[in-house]
């Protein structure tokens, strides 16, 4: 027979150090004194995520959330919760909470998450079309087959304001509509899944988590607009994620919601799926239809837009995974569901993928208009090692960085790119004190250099000049006017790229120097790299008075650079040393300074 | 099971809604639910789905049903299993490892007792819960 009672008690660090033992011992105590140690489990449990509110105490199977609980609660909480089943309402967190932005009454009030996208990862097994179904699977395509014209889905989706989530942020409806309008006989569906930023991966985890998802939004949109064809182009280093979706378009098809006369409607829908090889710039739409057609993953310039002349010059709806999982939600609830959710700029939720120096690294689904702040610290449990916030990146390498002061900005599509960065498919970076701003610019910018396709000069000799810049900064021999030049650089870069790619690659650099012209100062004007990451910045050096000549450090140096005999101190001959760090690693007496 | 009708779709739909809610999967009282994405694998879950069905066999425990599902978020805990038992409120366990699994089984599954330090939660509510309307 099952407990009566299982009382969590939240254990993660922030918690733990709140006394979150004490009061598990105390409930321990308590439980046996009042004599239902056989009825109750006290268990310890990970972070709840709700940190500045702990120690958290959560009874189940009420569900109830006790907050700011103290050990000389746990006696109220066992005679009254366990042995009377009466609620102790003054520890109870107060349900008017900061939930300004997202008014939808089903969401538990203490969870900054909100899962549209995310609805069945996690739920269903992904490989198995009839659990998908169970939960409301294909009922959208349903309405949208039997029940509503192409207008009332149109309508529906401009209600919602559905904004594509591969970063852009174009209103969705805009786009399937001027497919829909087009005269033509051939149209296309298109699923851009070519998910490129390093740290990214909400896509893979949908198409993994929820394959049917995807699907069944593709054949709404192609009786929407009057498409019968959609493409998946998916990264083949996405394997798990392709294979998945070939069972799932496998049962589709068995079960007749893919192929010749969908459920008896007369309208026919098939899907092929297109693996790509990697290449960044075919996340950029026109690229990736070229790409589709068997030719060279290059941008040509819009307009015309693939809405009118897309693939094979037919009329194509393109859009990112992400935007595609939410089209079953939005014509299961409706526009206006949507429409409360998020901000009045952008609404909806946003998938982040939570990566970096954080403490709860994760996929993260929330309202749009929820701060970086509740993100980082309540969702994400602050920084790692308990180390210093330094900024966040978002947009991966077509984004910027935020500071400190800008935590509490709520995250839209409008807000980020004020500050300079963008909402991008959703990665999210932090960095912590240990992090060199310039370091971590340069890594973005040799990514985008890298994989420029070098059609136009801009992007491609501007890059190129960018990082040649930023090499010369991080080797200490930059000047003040080379920044003033990167500036220039990035800014014609901006204006002149043909495509996104481009256009978004000088951000990391040109907001780093924004907030952080300190630091780069410090690299040109001073030579040094303040977080010690630029290694011709750097040089380690032996303390004479903590050296007891043990040799561990010479023996272990990889080009000899240290020299000294046994039981003296030992010395680094500063032209041999290749600043590889081993013997700052080595050294058990904290006898190597870097400076 | 060949094309189906509207008719049969939705008969489809709501017979295996009645299942999911009972949470009876092919008769067995017991699920264990494996995040098996490309994170819980990369983070060994694989292992995990293999301690389980060793350990389940080696107790002659037949009426436990083991799954798999995509990643639940929780990305630093993996790998994440959730285990769903009759009269108990469903859990999801984060960093399980084979050792885990086996307390797992002979704890949760068998006594009926939750396994302490590897209890996590859900990341948000389920939109869908109530017929998604």
């Amino acid at each position: 027979m099952a407990l009566k009672n299982y009382i969590l008690v939240c254990g993660g660090t922030a918690c733990e150090s709140s006394k979150a033992n004490d009061i598990y011992e105390a409930l321990i105590s308590e439980s046996k004194a009042q004599g239902v140690s056989d009825d109750v489990q006290i268990v310890k449990t990970g972070c709840f995520g709700f940190c500045e509110q702990g120690p958290i105490v959560k009874i189940l199977p009420e569900d109830s959330f006790y907050v700011q609980v103290q050990p000389e609660d746990a006696k109220e909480l066992i005679a009254e919760h366990v042995i009377k089943g009466r609620e102790v309402k003054r520890l109870l967190y107060a349900k008017e909470g900061s939930r300004k932005h997202a008014k939808v009454e089903d969401i538990e009030f203490y969870q900054k998450q909100f899962r549209i996208v995310l609805r069945n990862c996690g739920f269903i097994d992904p490989e198995n079309i009839d659990e998908y179904i169970a939960r409301e699977g294909y009922v959208a395509l349903e309405k949208v087959l039997f029940e509503m014209s192409s207008d009332d889905v149109i309508n529906e989706l401009k209600i919602a304001n559905l904004r594509g989530r591969g970063g852009a942020g174009f209103p969705t409806w805009m786009k399937w509509n001027f497919t829909r309008q087009a005269k033509d006989g051939q149209k296309y569906i298109v699923v851009n899944a070519d998910e490129g930023d390093p740290g990214a991966y909400m896509d893979r985890s949908t198409l993994e988590g929820d394959p049917h998802s995807i699907l069944e939004a593709m054949a709404i949109a192609g009786k929407t607009v009057g498409a019968d064809k959609g493409y998946i182009y998916i990264r083949a280093e996405y394997p798990l994620a392709i294979r998945r979706l070939e069972i799932a378009m496998a049962q589709a098809k068995e079960y007749g919601l893919l192929g010749n006369d969908i459920l008896g409607s007369g309208f026919n829908f098939d899907i092929e799926i297109r693996l790509g090889a990697g290449a960044f710039v075919c996340g950029e739409e026109t690229a990736l239809l070229a790409s589709i057609q068997g030719g060279r993953g290059m941008p040509v310039p819009r307009p015309p837009f693939p809405a009118v002349k897309g693939l094979w010059g037919k009329p194509t709806v393109i859009n990112n995974v992400e935007t595609w999982a939410n089209i079953p939600v939005i014509i299961l609830k409706g526009g206006s569901w949507f429409s409360q959710i998020g901000t009045a700029d952008s609404h909806g939720t946003k998938v982040f993928a939570l990566t970096g120096k954080i403490r709860n690294s994760g996929l993260v689904e929330v309202p749009m208009g929820t701060t970086l702040r509740e993100i980082i610290y309540d969702i994400g449990g602050g920084i790692a090692n308990n180390k210093e916030f330094k900024a966040v990146q978002t947009g991966g390498p077509s984004g910027g960085v935020i500071t400190k002061e800008f935590l509490d900005t709520p995250i839209d599509f409008g807000s980020l790119t004020k500050l300079g960065s963008m909402m991008g498919s959703g990665g999210m970076i932090v960095m912590d004190e240990d992090d060199c701003i310039v370091d971590v610019a340069k890594f973005y910018l040799n990514f985008t250099v890298d994989e420029s396709c070098g059609k136009c000069a801009p992007c491609r000799i501007g890059g190129r000049s960018l990082a040649n810049l930023l090499e010369k900064v991080t080797k200490g021999t930059g000047t003040l006017a080379d920044l003033d030049q990167m500036v220039e650089i990035g800014e014609a870069m901006k204006k002149a790229s043909l495509c996104a790619l481009g256009q978004t690659a000088p951000n990391p650099i040109l907001s780093s120097l924004h907030y952080f012209k300190d630091e780069y100062l410090a690299h040109v004007i001073d030579k040094k790299c303040p977080s010690g990451k630029c290694k011709s910045l750097i040089s380690y050096y032996i303390i004479e008075d903590k050296c007891i000549g043990c040799t561990a450090c010479a023996r272990k140096c990889p080009t000899a650079a240290i020299s000294g005999e046994r039981r003296e101190v030992h010395v680094i001959n500063q032209a041999a040393c290749i600043k590889c760090g081993v013997c700052f690693e080595t050294c058990k007496f904290g006898a190597i300074e870097i400076r | 099971m060949a094309k189906m009708t509207l008719e049969e779709l939705r008969k489809l739909r709501d017979s295996k809604k009645s299942d999911l809610r009972k949470r009876d999967i092919a008769g067995k009282d017991f699920q264990i639910i494996i995040g098996m994405g490309t994170c819980g694998i990369a983070a060994g879950a694989k292992g995990v789905f293999d301690a389980f069905m060793e350990e389940l066999d080696a107790r002659k425990l037949d009426n436990v049903a083991v799954t798999q599902t995509g990643c639940m978020g929780l990305c630093y805990v993996e790998p994440t299993v959730e285990i769903i038992a009759p009269d108990m409120p469903p859990v999801i366990y984060g960093k399980v490892d084979a050792t885990v699994a086996r307390l797992i089984v002979e704890d949760h599954i068998m006594k009926k007792k939750m396994v302490s330090d590897h209890v996590f939660d859900r990341p948000s509510a389920d939109i869908i819960k109530d017929g998604g309307k």
